[in-house]
């Protein structure tokens, strides 16, 4: 029928699964503990979703996962972590390992790797030798341990800070000093404080509260130097073992 | 040959055989699942790994338009990208050199990737492309290295090995993946260095250098290979060279990690920060000339706007 030409203008629709919802992540590896913390503002374009989303989670009194990018994709993804840790535990009557639990990540993220998860992660922890460790993964799952990590909105304000001051990179140790190889708990909180004041200054997508993980290798006397810390909790679900920590502060909400 | 029919056809009575007796093994009252987690095998359990696939007319594309940073640079998910990389092979076995930057668009996103990817004590993997891609797929080769050494009692060569992951990744051939790598190592035929890269190319040879600044490395690789080299003079040249991409291609830098691959399997040789490189040399290292290697050091003193004494008389 000649008549029954479409006027309509060509359209074209696309699959779109993906926002990004701001904040910002960061872990430091000590000696013998980790502190792992994240920012829980949500917010999408210009504007704030929630004030307390949070972005850290406990997996195992040995494991903190830090999750930055989609925020459903990062629930979904913490989620399905930690159904898979459970199975574990009830196969082996045991936690999982933290840097098994970094290889089970790589696979689950590469298993998305025609559809990924937009999600950056950062685990923290006490690896099976007492020592802090964290992981940083990309979205598909290439991983590396490394000492310190920042990941998000203001990954690019805070990263050259630790650079700096965890590092020491561009510094140069007064003459017969020589830089420290671990820094104490309390230098690293105050950094992680520090990163996140200056990062909700700068940065519109970063504030209103901070929530800082500190997992503690068994036996370990990292607290017993800093006196009491206002508002710390403790989630520890198992006796004698690692010990999970979390401290809240306020974050600017403007 | 006939051996080899039974094995790997499916329609042989053998084969028939062995499918009968596979699908009673299922039938099993105790397989893996019922011990929760695949008997902690998890998504392995089956063997292959399965993946998602958006539910897209035209996956690929969908793909594309998240995750390529080059054709968009404000797509949302970005893959680490970036890097310079060799190896060679020479008389005393095979040099293994890389950088050590990952960069996402023009942000460093790390200084102190691992781009040497340690297969097993025989054979070396390197890293160009996609990070995911290559740590995943190099991991997985590992392991049927591995299952290789138990079916046939001996070793895989490199070449078998290469093949393995070059098969391998032209199956997702068009599908995303981007992969240039260095299959190294040293089976019965003596070194051997293989190039394998998501396009599905194989190629043997003696000298490779794969990423952004292989071009820089080529330079003074080209210029200074020889079979006859000396392991120390080896060495040097392939840390000569990554220093060479480093200060010359953006987006490759930070470190030098360095391999050697002998007889007896491989060996970390060291990290040497580039920087370093270029104001006070590798250290003190066997077959590093002493010095740094950057042109403004070496020259001090013999340039124009600082010539030498004889030169400013005359």
């Amino acid at each position: 029928m000649p008549n029954m030409i479409s006027l309509a203008q060509p359209q074209q629709r696309q699959f779109n699964p993906y926002t990004e919802n701001g904040g910002t992540i960061l872990a430091i590896a000590g000696a013998d503990f980790s502190v792992i913390a994240g920012d829980t503002r949500q917010s999408e374009g210009y504007s704030i979703q929630t004030r307390y989303a949070p972005k850290v989670f406990r997996l195992t009194d040995k494991a903190v996962l830090a999750v930055n990018g989609f925020a459903a994709d990062g629930n979904m993804f913490v989620k399905k972590v930690r159904q898979r840790l459970e199975w574990y535990r009830h196969a082996h009557a045991k936690d999982m390992p933290l840097r098994a639990i970094a290889r089970l990540i790589q696979t689950m993220l590469y298993a998305r790797r025609f559809f990924p998860f937009y999600v950056y992660n950062i685990l923290g922890g006490i690896e099976e030798d007492g020592t802090g460790a964290v992981y940083s993964f990309d979205p598909v799952g290439s991983y590396e341990r490394e000492a310190c990590r920042a990941a998000g909105a203001a990954q690019s304000l805070v990263q050259p800070f630790l650079d700096n001051q965890i590092y020491f990179k561009n510094q140069t140790p007064a003459p017969g000093t020589s830089h420290p190889v671990h820094l104490p708990l309390s230098t690293v909180l105050a950094l992680v404080i520090d990163s996140f004041t200056s990062a909700t200054e700068r940065h519109i997508e970063v504030g209103d509260g901070l929530e800082m993980y500190v997992v503690l290798s068994k036996g370990s006397t990292a607290f017993q130097s800093l006196g009491a810390i206002h508002g710390i909790q403790e989630l520890t679900a198992t006796e004698d073992g690692e010990r999970v920590f979390v401290i809240r502060r306020e974050l600017k909400k403007d | 040959m006939n051996s080899f029919a039974e094995r790997f056809s499916t329609t042989s009575a053998t084969a028939q055989m062995r499918i009968a007796q596979a699908a009673a093994a299922d039938e099993e009252e105790f397989d893996g699942a019922m011990w929760g987690s695949d008997a902690g095998f998890g998504s392995l359990a089956k063997g292959v790994p399965s993946f998602s696939v958006p539910a897209v007319a035209d996956p690929t594309s969908f793909l594309r338009l998240h995750t390529d940073d080059h054709a968009d640079p404000n797509c949302r998910i970005k893959i680490k990208h970036g890097t310079t990389t060799l190896a060679f092979r020479f008389q005393g076995g095979v040099i293994v050199a890389v950088d050590s930057r990952a960069t996402a668009g023009s942000y460093i996103a790390s200084g102190t990737v691992k781009k040497v990817i340690e297969i097993n004590p025989y054979l070396l993997g390197t890293m160009a492309g996609g990070a995911a891609d290559c740590q995943y797929w190099e991991t997985y080769l590992g392991m049927h290295c591995r299952l290789h050494e138990l079916r046939n009692r001996e070793r895989i060569s490199v070449s078998a090995a290469s093949k393995y992951l070059s098969n391998l990744v032209y199956g997702y051939k068009g599908m995303g993946l981007s992969m240039g790598t260095m299959i190294c190592g040293w089976d019965k035929t003596g070194p051997a260095v293989f190039y394998v890269d998501s396009d599905g190319t194989r190629l043997k040879g003696d000298l490779f250098s794969v990423g952004s600044g292989s071009t820089h490395a080529y330079g003074v690789l080209d210029q200074g290979y020889r079979w006859d080299l000396t392991d120390e003079e080896a060495q040097e040249l392939g840390r000569r060279s990554i220093y060479a991409a480093g200060h010359r291609d953006a987006y490759s830098g930070n470190t030098c990690n360095l391999y050697h691959v002998k007889e007896d399997g491989w060996k970390f040789i060291g990290n040497y920060d580039i920087s370093q490189m270029h104001y006070d040399g590798p250290g003190d290292v066997p077959g590093a000339p002493g010095g740094g290697y950057g042109y403004d050091i070496r020259v001090e003193g013999r340039n124009s706007s600082n010539p030498p004494a004889v030169a400013a008389a005359a």
